[in-house]
């Protein structure tokens, strides 16, 4: 089966990463299509996080191996907190990654404030991060990672901290983002319906070490339809997603 | 109401502390060169106004000299073992020495060095040793507290030292260096009233000076009075450095 598919973008081939001597994560496989969606479950320091680091590169794993097509400035990370500059505006904040990169001071300035307006904070431009909602703020992060038209935009649990109704709605934008430009995102998540809407492969990850415990295609178009939430294949990809995790929960504790 | 009371409630006890003092003066019959009674405190602050403006005004001077000859040393040297751990390294040993060991116990060498001719040099570099190490150390624990997302962030950007230096880690310290400083400044009026102390000359016409002289004459109005000059420009400074500290703060983030 791998023949036919197209050459992946990024993907993990069998690694396995050792924190203090302890297995953490592995042995783990993930290729990701250009412009797929792929939603990562699973419980607590089962490496979710780890796995997204080996894919941005951030991190070499100890077996294994991870190849990566993305050049520099071509792969972005969202992480669980903002992680803004508190001395800096939302501009200057979005500004970041072609600031690092060399673009020219105005340039830097326009692609940002464009990078703004798409999610919805032109106005908020020259605001710095206490000034911000916990959702704005997100968004913020978002468009810094945006910035760049990344083909790889990395996601490890930006919803996390929000409330339910910014959440939806960051969800719903974040897939009307992706349609512009179609990056391929690895959505890092905890929440099985969170993990079934945002995207069209959900893995689900078993407890430390991790390793894949079952896989869901979601066929529906992307980004959603209204009412996509309340839809029979919504509930059932929740459901299966929901079974793997059950099972991969128990057979951890089995095998423990 | 309940600000106005968080306000009034320090004045009143400090107003009700200086009754009863003056009071228990009065009806006890305490000798003046053992307690004098706050109205003589009174009486000998303004006989005495110009000579102690003067003086806190020599205090300040050597305190603020020796507070920037202390950040002008420590800042670039928090730099430094920023960018070096082995730099880092060589240096904490030393300010640590110099944080733990007494200035009382250095001045008279200082002194010496110094030349007798010359007091107010050796208070100020006394003051500068004392006030090193809050900032040194306020500094170094800024450069090192960005968010590591954050660092995660430009290693994945491929930011370049320089760029993280000057971007990242020196910005994310500036509170942290701010308040070193404001420990610092408090530290360095004690630092140069001490080292005054112990230069034991009236070359530097400091407020320690003052201190040892009324002493000296057993006058202990004056002695109180110059106390209480003393306990003003510390409290004085540091509420400044407070106020300085608040609005850059504020501006840094915004609120």
């Amino acid at each position: 089966m791998p023949e036919v598919v197209p050459k992946p973008i990024a993907a993990l081939t069998v690694v396995e990463v050792d924190y203090g001597g302890r297995l953490a994560l592995g042995p783990f496989d993930l290729a990701l299509q250009p412009g797929e969606i792929v939603s990562l479950v699973g419980p607590s320091g089962c490496g979710k996080s780890t796995a997204l680091r080996l894919l941005a590169g951030l991190e070499a794993p100890t077996r294994g191996a991870v190849r990566r097509t993305p050049g520099r400035g071509e792969t972005a990370v969202v992480f669980q907190a903002p992680t803004l500059m508190p001395w800096a505006s939302a501009l200057a904040n979005a500004a970041l990654p072609l600031d690092l990169a060399g673009v020219s001071r105005a340039e830097a300035r326009e692609r940002a404030m464009a990078a703004l307006e798409r999610v919805g904070l032109g106005a908020a431009a020259s605001l710095k991060p206490a000034q911000l909602s916990g959702g704005m703020a997100m968004r913020v992060s978002l468009a810094r990672a945006l910035v760049t038209h990344p083909r790889l935009l990395l996601l490890d649990e930006p919803f996390a901290a929000l409330d339910e109704i910014t959440r939806r709605r960051l969800a719903d934008d974040v897939l009307a983002l992706w349609a512009e430009t179609k990056p391929a995102i690895v959505f890092v998540t905890h929440n099985v319906e969170e993990a079934v809407y945002m995207a069209s492969r959900v893995v689900v990850m078993s407890p430390g070490p991790g390793r894949t415990a079952g896989e869901t295609v979601v066929e529906d178009p992307l980004p959603r339809p209204e009412r996509f939430r309340t839809s029979e294949a919504f509930r059932l990809a929740v459901e299966k997603v929901s079974a793997d995790l059950d099972r991969a929960m128990n057979g951890g504790e089995r095998a423990a | 109401m309940r600000r106005l009371s968080i306000f009034l409630a320090p004045l009143v006890l400090i107003a009700a502390l200086i009754l009863i003092w003056e009071i228990a003066c009065r009806v006890l019959n305490v000798p003046i060169y053992l307690l004098p009674p706050p109205s003589a405190i009174g009486a000998a602050l303004q006989a005495n106004a110009p000579a102690l403006l003067v003086s806190a005004l020599n205090t300040l001077v050597m305190a603020i000299e020796a507070l920037v000859a202390a950040a002008v040393l420590a800042i670039p040297l928090a730099l430094a073992s920023s960018l070096s751990p082995i730099v880092g390294r060589a240096i904490s040993p030393i300010a640590v020495v110099l944080q733990v060991t007494p200035v009382v116990a250095i001045a008279p060498l200082v002194v010496i060095w110094a030349g007798l001719d010359h007091p107010e040099r050796a208070i100020t570099a006394l003051a500068a040793i004392v006030a090193f190490f809050p900032i040194y150390s306020g500094a170094v624990t800024g450069l090192r507290s960005a968010d590591p997302d954050l660092e995660r962030l430009f290693d994945l950007y491929g930011a370049t030292r320089r760029q993280r230096l000057i971007r990242l880690r020196i910005p994310a310290a500036a509170p942290f260096a701010l308040e070193g400083i404001k420990v610092a400044a408090g530290l360095a009026v004690i630092g140069a009233v001490v080292a005054e102390f112990v230069a034991g000359s009236g070359g530097a016409q400091g407020l320690a000076w003052r201190i040892l002289e009324a002493g000296n004459r057993l006058r202990t109005a004056e002695m109180f009075a110059a106390l209480f000059v003393l306990g003003a420009l510390g409290a004085g400074l540091n509420a400044a450095f407070q106020l300085g500290e608040r609005a850059l703060l504020k501006t840094w983030r915004g609120r």
